[in-house]
């Protein structure tokens, strides 16, 4: 109960922290509406002259642009968030004040960050999704439980995505200077969560393998869930996220322990 | 012997922190060729010992690299020792951090516990969660370090916003929310003006005497010593080079305070005085130096008497050049 009320505390901080900057949040606005009319105007050209390509007819590849744009700051695809704090603070050794607060670690990290996602889903996702569908013809769901299949989605994708950035995070306490890995990261998860083209497109075994990676949880597969194109009604989709979900936060349970027991605190 | 709320004993001798040939080893690796690389063994800390009773309010001091700031992370639990053994309040750091956590309170003064982008009351407000602080024991804490160190007006402004001084009264007030019994204070006053300084060192007065806080202070300024400490423990290399009291430091280091006397016009040097030795003269002015552990008083009523004297001024040791005399002796 006290744990729950302490993370609440903490997702709660991390909403208002993201809340201050509103130009920010209008500037992100803009860029994925942007972003989004380029991609779409790409995938409209694509899909003119492969028709079905991936499984997907034109209207379904431009929802997928959309969500795209609305996950990209909610599940972090292009890094940022938490990741770049965190990596700071191990690098100058602010993590020391962390380390000796009655808290643990990751969780602590996971509150802030889900706290951060729920901001940016409503700050830059709604707004970037509404326009689209405007312009163009999406194909959106009319069926309710189709939509609060996809909001489960949405959040998995954002435990699989912080899982994934915490273990990348981790690495700083070996490497101290951890920007490459982040550059990595962020390029790891731009291309395989099927930001830039959706991975079904990739023909042959490189195609199979995709699928199967953890950043597709980040957006193909919520993008797949809301499109009707994930089996079992969706709940394929969902339980290949869980997998990950657990798997990844396992990992970094591991590497935690691992990393904290050789600390060395930096600085001062 | 007293029991706390978990029913643990606290301290059985009166030592509240004890400190028994304590080591820190670090191995640095340095680049010695293209490719090859060569370990080093860096002894941050090489053999401390030093006990402190409840409710001491003792000076850390050494120079940079000395290992103060090493000393107190693994008083904190943060780093484990290499070697010798730790307790505070009978609990050894490194393995029971989380036990010990609700106890102690630290204020780093180059690093800020309080979250950049929010006010001060929400990071209070979280700190209140992560201590399980009960709700009233929470109001009223927060009450009296608001009144004491003047942080009335501040509650509402985001920390970004807070000047340094502002920021660190902000920090200390984070610190003790949770009614810790011991406060680890690294360099709480660096960087703070005047005020801001004589602010700081009243509140911890008021801590040391009110709430019988056991407080570990390490700085670079003694002046702060001098306000708070009765005791001092010098560090350096990793070393204990001193324990006892500030008198005794001067004692040992050899520490000279300076008299700087203004005479109506400029004179040879002034001589003949027992115990004190002019060091420099410049015009009507003249500097001179006499033991620290010497009253000022028989030394100035000498020269008003000798000579036309217009007005004086002390000066006190510095830490520095205590220690560095420490070296020479």
């Amino acid at each position: 109960m006290h744990l729950l009320r302490l993370n609440l505390a903490v997702a709660a901080s991390g909403f208002r922290r993201y809340a201050t900057y509103r130009v920010a949040t209008v500037a992100g606005v803009f860029t994925n509406t942007v972003f989004g009319f380029i991609l779409a105007y790409t995938f409209i050209a694509l899909w003119y002259e492969r028709p079905q390509l991936g499984g997907y007819d034109q209207s379904q590849a431009l929802t997928f642009v959309w969500i795209g744009q609305a996950m990209l700051a909610t599940a972090a695809l292009m890094g940022g968030g938490f990741q770049d704090e965190f990596h700071e603070r191990v690098r100058n050794g602010d993590v020391a004040i962390d380390l000796y607060r009655p808290v643990d670690l990751q969780l602590w990290w996971f509150a802030s960050d889900l706290g951060r996602a729920a901001f940016q889903l409503l700050g830059r996702g709604l707004v970037p999704m509404a326009v689209g569908a405007f312009a163009f013809e999406l194909t959106l769901p009319s069926s309710p439980t189709v939509w609060l299949l996809f909001l489960c989605a949405v959040f998995l994708a954002v435990v699989v995505s912080f899982a994934l950035r915490y273990l990348f995070a981790l690495c700083g306490f070996w490497l101290l200077d951890a920007a490459g890995l982040g550059a990595l990261s962020t390029l790891m998860s731009v291309f395989f969560s099927g930001m830039l083209l959706p991975l079904t497109v990739f023909p042959g075994a490189f195609g199979e393998v995709v699928l199967w990676l953890p950043w597709a949880a980040t957006l193909q597969v919520p993008a797949d869930v809301l499109l009707g194109e994930s089996g079992g009604g969706g709940l394929a989709g969902l339980g290949f996220q869980l997998a990950w979900a657990v798997v990844l936060l396992v990992a970094g349970r591991l590497l935690q322990a691992a990393a904290t027991s050789k600390v060395v605190v930096q600085g001062g | 012997m007293q029991e706390d709320a978990g029913g643990a004993v606290r301290d059985t001798d009166g030592a509240f922190i004890d400190v028994t040939d304590l080591r820190k080893t670090f191995s640095v690796r340095r680049r010695s060729g293209l490719l090859r690389r060569t370990s080093t063994e860096v002894h941050a800390v090489d053999g401390i010992s030093f006990t402190l009773r409840r409710g001491e309010m003792t000076g850390f001091i050494g120079p940079n690299g000395a290992g103060k700031s090493t000393t107190i992370k693994m008083l904190t639990g943060i780093l484990s020792p290499s070697g010798g053994r730790l307790r505070v309040a009978g609990v050894d750091p490194a393995r029971d951090r989380t036990r010990l956590v609700r106890r102690i309170g630290v204020v780093f003064g180059q690093r800020t516990t309080l979250w950049w982008d929010l006010p001060l009351r929400d990071s209070y407000g979280l700190v209140r969660r992560m201590y399980r602080i009960p709700r009233a024991r929470y109001e009223e804490n927060l009450a009296r370090c608001v009144e004491l160190l003047e942080l009335g007006g501040l509650l509402d402004v985001p920390v970004r916003q807070l000047s340094l001084g502002q920021r660190m009264r902000g920090d200390i007030t984070a610190a003790l929310l949770h009614d810790p019994d011991v406060l680890y204070l690294d360099e709480p006053t660096i960087g703070l003006d005047v005020v801001s300084k004589a602010r700081v060192r009243e509140f911890l007065l008021h801590l040391n005497a009110e709430r019988g806080t056991t407080v570990l202070l390490t700085t670079h300024d003694l002046s702060d010593i001098e306000h708070l400490c009765e005791r001092v423990v010098v560090i350096d290399h990793g070393r204990l080079m001193y324990d006892g009291a500030l008198a005794g430091l001067h004692e040992v280091g050899r520490g000279e305070r300076t008299l700087v006397v203004d005479l109506e016009r400029e004179l040879p040097p002034i001589e003949g005085i027992a115990g004190a030795r002019t060091v420099r003269t410049e015009g009507p002015r003249q500097w001179l130096t006499f033991p620290a552990t010497a009253s000022a008083a028989p030394l100035v009523s000498r020269i008003a008497a000798d000579y036309p004297l217009v007005d004086l001024s002390l000066r006190e040791p510095a830490i520095e050049d205590v220690i560095a005399r420490m070296y020479a002796a």
